[in-house]
C-alpha cells in the first residue's frame, strides 16, 4: 500500500481553482464577443484571435525563456487578457497588426515583468490598450462603422472603407449626430471599439459572472452608478444644446446620463475590467470606494480632458491606489 | 524688461528664504554621529546575517563604536580578517577565535530513515515541527523542508536532493550560526573547524531508547555506550540514550568510529585509512567510514 | 433561522452514515491507555506493573491543575507503563493492559433504567466531573470540572449544547441524539443545575430533521431546555460562532466564552455527565463515526479508548481500501491526519475518516490572485491573505497586530483558496511564531 499521506487540516477543498475562475470569464466575454462579429465582421473575429494567440504566445515565451518556470498559460489568464485587449481596439484591419505590439505590452510589461498572475499591480489588458493609444492615436480612433444589418458578415469589406466615429468623439469635436437613439446604445448599434458597443451583450456576461460569484455587484454598481449620478447632475446643470460660440454654432453642454452610462467603455470596464481580482480591492467597501473613483474619474476625463473617453485612465488611476484601499478597508473583525 | 526683473526678484526671494529654513531646520534636528560607526560599518561584511546578534551590520558597528572595544563583540560572519580590520579601526587588540563551521546532527536520510508517511503541507520545517514527526517517524531528525538553507545568507547550505539533507559547503560557511537559529529540532551546530578541517561528531540527536530510535532511522545513535569505552581521552558522554563529543577534548583519533554499531558517528575530511584486517562483522563500517573520509562532502554518506 | 455573524463556507455535507445505529466495539486484546488524553498536563498512572485491573478502576490520577483522571476502560493485567507513540508520532505516557475477560468495578450502575433524579449538589456535580475524568468530547478534551468551576466574579447566563456537528462526514452527535435523547436532556439539567442557569439552548443544525424533532419531543418533557435549529454553515460548531448564533453575543479577542455569560458543552459531553453522575460510569468510551466515501460500511461504535486504529480499521473494513489517501482522527475540516496507525484512541477522537487519495493530495499552489474569497468565508473577520504573505516574510509582529491569534484555525481560508495556498499552514505557523515572540517579550 502506497504511504499514508499527512497534512494540517483542513482534508478538502471546494472544487475552486483559479483556473475555473478564469475560464468562466472567458466564457463570459463570448455575448460580446458574438456581437462584435455580427457588427464588425470577419475582422472582429480575427483581432480576438490574434490578440488571444499572441497574449498566450508572449506568456509561455517569457515563462519558458526569461521567467524559466513551468508554463501557467493553461489557466487561462492569458486568454482574459487576450479577448479584453481585443475589445478594446478598433475592429479596423491596422489592429490586426497593432494588436500583437499591445499584447506583447499587455503580458509582457503589464503581467510578467512583475512576476506573473496576482502580482501585476495594473488590469494588463487596460496597459496595452493605453499604451497602443498613446502611441498609435490615429489607428485608434479611427473606428469602422458597424455593419448596417445585424449578422451582416457580407459587410466585411465596406467596414473598413467608411469609418465612422464614436458618438462621444463626435461630441468632443463639437460635431452633430451624437444625439443617437438609446436603443441602438443598448444593443449595441454604433461606432466604438470591438466589444464595448453592446451593453445588453455586457451585461448577459457580468449576470453570468455574478451568478457564479466570480463578481461582486459592487464595483459595477458603484461604476455605473457614480457615473451615472455624477453626469445625470452636469446634465441638470447644463444640459446639452447648441449656441453660438465666437459666431459659429456649435453643441456645448453635457450629454444626459443614461447616454453617458451606455457609450464608451463604461459598461465593458464596470463589467470586466474594474472588476479584474487582482488589480480591485478586496473588501466589499474597498470595491465601493474603488468604484465610485473610477466612475467619478471616467467622466472627468470624458468631459474636461483631452480624450474622448476616459474609463481606461480612470481604472488604470484606481488600480493604482488599490493597496492603499486594502490597506485602509479592513473586514469588520468579530471579536471587536 | 519689468517682467524678467520681476521673476527673477521673486526666485531670489523665495530661494533665500527655503535656503534660511532649511539652515534653521538643519541645524535643530542635526543627528550627531560619530563618524567611526560609517567607517566600521564599512568593513563589516554587509550580509545583515544576524550572526552577531544584532539587528544588521549597522547596528553592530554602533554597538562597536558605543563599547570602544571588542569584548563579547564577534561578527562571526567576517572572522579574524573583519575583527583584525575593526581592532584597528577601535584601537584595541582582536579576540582570537578559533574558526568554526556548521555541521549536521543528523544523518536520517531518504535510506536511511525511510519515509512512513507521506507530508504534503507547509514547505517548512516549523510547522512540519509542530504537526507531527515527520516523514520518518523519527522526532529528533531533520525534516528537509529546507529552513536552514533559507536562512543562510551566505549560500553555504543546499538540500542534497538524494539524501534529503542539507549540505554545507565549508568553503563558504562563516559559522554565522544563522542556520542554528533557524532549524526547530536544534539540529546544526558550531563546532571548530578543528586541524585540517578534520571533525568527529554525532551525527544523530535522538534521545529515544535505542529500539525506538532504530525502528525510525538506520543510522540513529541508540545510546549503547562503545564509544563512550572506547574514548581514550574522555570526550564522549552519553546522556539520554544519545552520545556527545566534546570538539575541545576530541583528539580524532577516530576509535570511536569503527566502533559505532550504527556508524551514527563521522569522521570527516580524513585521508582514506589503509585498511587493516579487522572482524568481520566490523570490517564493511570501517571501510564505509575509510570512504566517508575521502570523499568532499562526506555529511551525506550513509553509514 | 439563526446563524453566525460572518464567513463561513458550506462544504459537501458527506454525511453518509447516519443510517447505521450505534455497536458495540468488541473487546481488544490488548489495549494502551495514554495517560494525556486531555488538554493539560499528563495523570499520573496509580497502577504499577502486574496489577490486575477492573474497568471502570482509577489508573491514572490529576495531580496537576489542568489535568483530568484515566479510568480503564478494560479488566486485565498491567503489562508495563511506559511511553507510547500517539497517533502523531509523539511519544507520551501510557499504561499497557493484556485484556482479560470484562469484569466491572461494582460501582458503577450498569443496568439499563434511566435514572432521571438528580439530588447532588452544585459542587458536588463538579466534583463528580472531576472524579470520573469526564472531559469535553467536541474535540478540545478540555477537563469539564474547570469548564463547570465558575470564578466568583464571573456569572453563567446561558448553558449552550453543541449539537451542531458541522463538520462535514461526522454523524456521532447525530447517532447519540437519536439513541439516547433522554439520558442527554437529563445530562443537560444536571449540568444547568451545577452551573444555575436558567436555560439551556441545544443549537442543532437545520440539516438534521430526526435529531431535532427527537430532541424537540425529549425537551418538552424537560423544563429549560430549548431546542435551537440553526441555518446550516460551517463553522457553526466553533465555540465562538455558536455563542453568537444562538445569544448574538460575541466573545472578545483573546477572552473565554464565560466572559460572556457563557458555557458551551458538546452533546456527547452531555451524555458522559449523565453516566457519570447518575450511573457513576467514569469516562470510558465515545462514539466513533468510521466512514469514507469508499467503504462498503459505514458504522458507529461505542469504543472503549486504547483500541488502536489498526484495530478499528480491521474490525470495521478489514484493511484500508488500496487507494486510501489519508486517516483523519474528527472531520475533514479540523480533523487531524493520522501518521500512526499503531496508536490507541483517545478520549477526544470522534471518528476514523478514511479519504480516497483523489480527495486527499493537495491540489498544486499557485499565485495568490487576491479574489479576497479567504476574507470574506473567514469566520472572524480576519485576512488570511495578508497572513500568508507576512508569515512568509517572517513579519510575524506585524500579523500580530493584524490580530492573528484571532484565528479559530477552521480551515475556511484554505477550502475556499483558489490558488491552493496552504493558508491556514501558513496562519498556524504565524500563531506559534508569534506567541513565541509574546512568551520572550513576556520574560
Amino acid at each position: 500500500m502506497k504511504l499514508l499521506n499527512v497534512s494540517g487540516s483542513p482534508h478538502v477543498h471546494s472544487d475552486e481553482s483559479t483556473q475555473k475562475i478564469m475560464w468562466r470569464v472567458n466564457l463570459a466575454l463570448v455575448p460580446t464577443l458574438i456581437v462584435g462579429i455580427a457588427f464588425f465582421g470577419l475582422n472582429a473575429l480575427l483581432i480576438s484571435l490574434i490578440s488571444v494567440a499572441s497574449c498566450v504566445l508572449f506568456q509561455w515565451l517569457i515563462e519558458k525563456f526569461i521567467m524559466k518556470t513551468p508554463s501557467s498559460v493553461k489557466d487561462g489568464s492569458a486568454v482574459v487578457t487576450g479577448l479584453l485587449l481585443a475589445f478594446n481596439v478598433p475592429a479596423s484591419r491596422e489592429m490586426m497588426w497593432l494588436v500583437i505590439i499591445g499584447a506583447l505590452v499587455a503580458i509582457g510589461i503589464g503581467k510578467m515583468s512583475f512576476g506573473g498572475l496576482g502580482k501585476n499591480p495594473f488590469n494588463p489588458a487596460l496597459v496595452g490598450r493605453v499604451f497602443m493609444l498613446i502611441s498609435f492615436p490615429v489607428q485608434m480612433t479611427t473606428w469602422p462603422k458597424p455593419g448596417e444589418n445585424l449578422f451582416s458578415m457580407v459587410s466585411v469589406p465596406t467596414t473598413d472603407a467608411t469609418t465612422g466615429a464614436t458618438p462621444l468623439g463626435m461630441l468632443k469635436e463639437g460635431g452633430f449626430g451624437a444625439a443617437g437613439d438609446v436603443w441602438d446604445y443598448f444593443i449595441g448599434h454604433m461606432g466604438g471599439s470591438l466589444g464595448e458597443v453592446s451593453a445588453l451583450a455586457i451585461l448577459i456576461g457580468a449576470i453570468y459572472l455574478l451568478c457564479r460569484k466570480v463578481i461582486s455587484w459592487h464595483i459595477p454598481v458603484a461604476f455605473i452608478g457614480t457615473a451615472f449620478v455624477f453626469s445625470g447632475i452636469l446634465w441638470l446643470c447644463n444640459p446639452l444644446h447648441t449656441e453660438m460660440v465666437n459666431g459659429v454654432e456649435s453643441l456645448v453642454g453635457f450629454i444626459d446620463p443614461l447616454t453617458t452610462i451606455l457609450t464608451g467603455g463604461i459598461m465593458l470596464g464596470a463589467c470586466f475590467m474594474a472588476t479584474d481580482m487582482v488589480t480591485s480591492p478586496m473588501s466589499k467597501v474597498g470595491q465601493l470606494i474603488f468604484g465610485c473613483g473610477c466612475g467619478l474619474l471616467t467622466i472627468i476625463i470624458r468631459n474636461w480632458g483631452q480624450y474622448p473617453e476616459g474609463v481606461s485612465f480612470a481604472i488604470l488611476l484606481m488600480n493604482s491606489v488599490t493597496p492603499l484601499i486594502n490597506r485602509w478597508c479592513k473586514p469588520k473583525r468579530f471579536a471587536n | 524688461m519689468n517682467e524678467i526683473w520681476t521673476a527673477v526678484l521673486v526666485l531670489s526671494i523665495t530661494g533665500a528664504l527655503f535656503a534660511v529654513v532649511l539652515y534653521i531646520v538643519a541645524q535643530k534636528f542635526k543627528v550627531i554621529e560619530d563618524p567611526l560607526i560609517d567607517e566600521i560599518a564599512e568593513v563589516l561584511p554587509g550580509a545583515n546575517c544576524g550572526g552577531c546578534g544584532k539587528a544588521g551590520c549597522r547596528a553592530m558597528a554602533e554597538a562597536f563604536v558605543k563599547q570602544g572595544n571588542m569584548e563579547g563583540l564577534s561578527c562571526p560572519a567576517g572572522g579574524a580578517e573583519v575583527a583584525k580590520k575593526v581592532a584597528a579601526l577601535l584601537g584595541c587588540v582582536p579576540e582570537e577565535k578559533e574558526p568554526q563551521v556548521a555541521v549536521l546532527r543528523c544523518n536520517g536520510s531518504c535510506a536511511n530513515a525511510t519515509a512512513k508517511t507521506h507530508y504534503d503541507g507547509l514547505q517548512d520545517c516549523t510547522f512540519a515541527n509542530s504537526l507531527y514527526t515527520g516523514e520518518s517517524g523519527c522526532v529528533f531528525g531533520c525534516l528537509g523542508l529546507g529552513n536552514c538553507t533559507r536562512a543562510c545568507q551566505f549560500d553555504a547550505l543546499s538540500i542534497d536532493p538524494e539524501t534529503g539533507l542539507p549540505v554545507v559547503d565549508e568553503e563558504k560557511c562563516v559559522a554565522c550560526g544563522a542556520c542554528v537559529k533557524a532549524c526547530p529540532r536544534g539540529l546544526i551546530e558550531l563546532r571548530n573547524k578543528g586541524m585540517k578541517n578534520r571533525r568527529v561528531y554525532v551525527a544523530c540527536r535522538n534521545k529515544e531508547k535505542g529500539a525506538d530510535a532504530r525502528k525510525s532511522c538506520t543510522a540513529a545513535c541508540i545510546g549503547c555506550g562503545k564509544c563512550q569505552k572506547t574514548c581514550p581521552f574522555g570526550a564522549i558522554t552519553v546522556e539520554n540514550n544519545l552520545a556527545y563529543i566534546d570538539y575541545n577534548i576530541c583528539k580524532m583519533c577516530r576509535k570511536c568510529v569503527a566502533e559505532c554499531p550504527t556508524g551514527a558517528i563521522h569522521a570527516v575530511n580524513f585521508p582514506p585509512k589503509v585498511e587493516r584486517p579487522a572482524a568481520p562483522a566490523d570490517a564493511p563500517k570501517a571501510a564505509e567510514t575509510a570512504a566517508a573520509g575521502s570523499s568532499q562532502s562526506n555529511e551525506t554518506t550513509n553509514a | 433561522m439563526k446563524t453566525f455573524a460572518m464567513g463561513g463556507v458550506h462544504p459537501e455535507e458527506n454525511k453518509i452514515s447516519t443510517a447505521a445505529a450505534i455497536e458495540e466495539f468488541p473487546l481488544p486484546q490488548t489495549a494502551v491507555i495514554l495517560m494525556n488524553q486531555h488538554l493539560g498536563a499528563p495523570a499520573t498512572p496509580c497502577v504499577a506493573k502486574g496489577d490486575k485491573v477492573k474497568v471502570g478502576q482509577l489508573i491514572g490520577k490529576a495531580e496537576a491543575f489542568m489535568c483530568a483522571n484515566v479510568h480503564s476502560p478494560f479488566s486485565g493485567t498491567v503489562t508495563k507503563i511506559d511511553s507510547c507513540k500517539d497517533a502523531f508520532g509523539l511519544s507520551k505516557p501510557a499504561i499497557y493492559i493484556n485484556v482479560e475477560g470484562d469484569e466491572w468495578e461494582e460501582s458503577i450502575d450498569r443496568t439499563p433504567d434511566i435514572k432521571r433524579e438528580c439530588t447532588l449538589e452544585p459542587k458536588q456535580i463538579v466534583d463528580k466531573l472531576k472524579e470520573m475524568g469526564i472531559v469535553g468530547l467536541g474535540g478540545a478534551t478540555f477537563p469539564a470540572h474547570i469548564k463547570y468551576s465558575i470564578a466568583p466574579d464571573k456569572k453563567a447566563e446561558y448553558l449552550i449544547i453543541n449539537a451542531v456537528e458541522c463538520e462535514p462526514y461526522l454523524t456521532s452527535d447525530h447517532r447519540v441524539m437519536m439513541e439516547h435523547a433522554e439520558e442527554i436532556c437529563i445530562g443537560v439539567s444536571i449540568l444547568r443545575k451545577a452551573l444555575g442557569v436558567p436555560n439551556a439552548y441545544i443549537g442543532i443544525e437545520n440539516n438534521k430533521p430526526e435529531p431535532i424533532a427527537v430532541m424537540k419531543a425529549m425537551a418538552a418533557k424537560f423544563e429549560g431546555i430549548i431546542v435551537e435549529p440553526l441555518k446550516v454553515k460551517y463553522p457553526q460548531g466553533a465555540e465562538k460562532q455558536l455563542i453568537n448564533a444562538i445569544t448574538g453575543r460575541r466573545v472578545p479577542s483573546g477572552k473565554l466564552p464565560i466572559d460572556v455569560g457563557c458555557v458551551v458543552s458538546n452533546v456527547g459531553t452531555t451524555y458522559a455527565v449523565y453516566e457519570a453522575v447518575q450511573k457513576n460510569k467514569p469516562l470510558l468510551e465515545n462514539i466513533l463515526t468510521v466512514t469514507g466515501k469508499k467503504l462498503a460500511q459505514q458504522h458507529n461504535y461505542h469504543v472503549r479508548f486504547g483500541v488502536s486504529y489498526n484495530d478499528i480499521i480491521k474490525h470495521a473494513m478489514g484493511s484500508l481500501p488500496e487507494t486510501t489517501g489519508k486517516v483523519i482522527s474528527g472531520g475533514p475540516m479540523m480533523g487531524k491526519a493520522v501518521s500512526n496507525l499503531d496508536a490507541p484512541t483517545t478520549k477526544g477522537a470522534s471518528s476514523v475518516l478514511v479519504i480516497d487519495e483523489s480527495e486527499a493530495v493537495r491540489a498544486e499552489e499557485s499565485n495568490c490572485i487576491r479574489c479576497g474569497k479567504c476574507m470574506n468565508a473567514c469566520p472572524m473577520g480576519l485576512e488570511p491573505y495578508l497572513f500568508s504573505a507576512l508569515v512568509k516574510n517572517r513579519r510575524i509582529e506585524e500579523a500580530g497586530a493584524h490580530n492573528i491569534l484571532d484565528c479559530i484555525e477552521c480551515g475556511c481560508c484554505f477550502f475556499s483558496c483558489p490558488a491552493n495556498k496552504p493558508l491556514l499552514d501558513e496562519i498556524r505557523l504565524g500563531k506559534n511564531l508569534y506567541r513565541g515572540i509574546l512568551m520572550a517579550k513576556k520574560k
